[in-house]
């Protein structure tokens, strides 16, 4: 599955995406960022309500493919910076966590 | 022989900066061409070892000596120290409080990470003086 074809599953809003093609292999759900660096695998989707700029520091580190944040919540304006700086793939959906899971 | 050494000021309770020496370290070792999953894990020991010092003990420095078989970091502190170390490394156990919670941290699973990630780790720590925490991750097989 591709980062296309989540955007598009979800209908998201797209915070920054460079790589639409970039295969997804896995997935995790969860908020506290040492458990989503320890057990997030690398090229994966990860489904999230946070939204501080601590998303996208784990995000790199553990070479997840695509943050979904989930529940309509915004990313704040350093994260939306910082991700796009990056150039990390990061979506939004008003769909809570378990909703969106399903629809993938 | 050190191939490369680096060395980083870790401002304390700066959320902003916070984790900016670990990316660093994961920009060199890819730059150098060591293996990603051995770039990865050392991404991820020394980010939660940065961010303990960031969080729990107002800074630190950190020590970065890369060699051609294997990673050496020294995170030093003057925070307060851990009372209990055997404590702090159980799964779950953390003393963050909750406006550090709010942005994801407390979860306890910090120092088991940087344990998970590394060949060894060795805590040093005296209260009322500080920690050093001293991590090693072996590139070669
Ligand atoms: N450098 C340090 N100085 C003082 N206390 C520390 C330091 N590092 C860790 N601790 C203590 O050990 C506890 C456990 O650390 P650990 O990193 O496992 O969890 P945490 O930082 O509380 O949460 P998490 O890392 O999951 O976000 C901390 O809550 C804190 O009490
Ligand atoms: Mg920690």
């Amino acid at each position: 599955m591709t980062i296309d074809s989540i955007i598009q599953a979800l209908g998201a809003r797209i915070i920054n995406i460079e790589d639409p093609k970039r295969e997804i292999t896995a997935g995790y759900c969860g908020d506290f960022l040492s458990n989503v660096i320890s057990k997030a695998p690398a090229d994966s989707v990860w489904f999230t309500v946070m939204n501080n700029q601590n998303v996208a520091a784990v995000q790199t580190l553990a070479d997840i493919a695509l943050t979904v944040i989930c529940e309509g919540v915004e990313p704040d304006a350093t994260l939306a910076a910082r991700v796009k700086e990056r150039g990390l793939n990061m979506i939004v959906t008003d769909l809570g966590v378990y909703e969106a899971v399903r629809k993938i | 022989m050190t191939a490369l050494h680096l060395e980083f000021d870790v401002a304390g309770n700066n959320f902003v900066s916070a984790g900016s020496a670990s990316d660093e370290v994961k920009k060199t070792l890819k730059m150098l061409g060591v293996d990603p999953a051995f770039v990865r894990k050392v991404a991820i020991a020394m980010y939660e070892g940065e961010i303990n010092m960031v969080i729990h003990a107002g800074g630190g420095k950190a020590v970065v000596d890369i060699f051609p078989d294997r990673i050496v970091i020294v995170l030093e502190d003057h925070g307060p120290g851990i009372p209990d170390i055997e404590l702090a490394m159980k799964d779950g156990y953390s003393t963050a409080p909750d406006a550090v919670r709010d942005l994801g941290f407390g979860a306890g699973m910090g120092l088991p990470n940087m344990k998970k990630y590394t060949d060894s780790m060795n805590i040093e720590s005296t209260v009322g003086e500080g920690t050093t925490v001293t991590m090693v991750v072996n590139f070669a097989r």
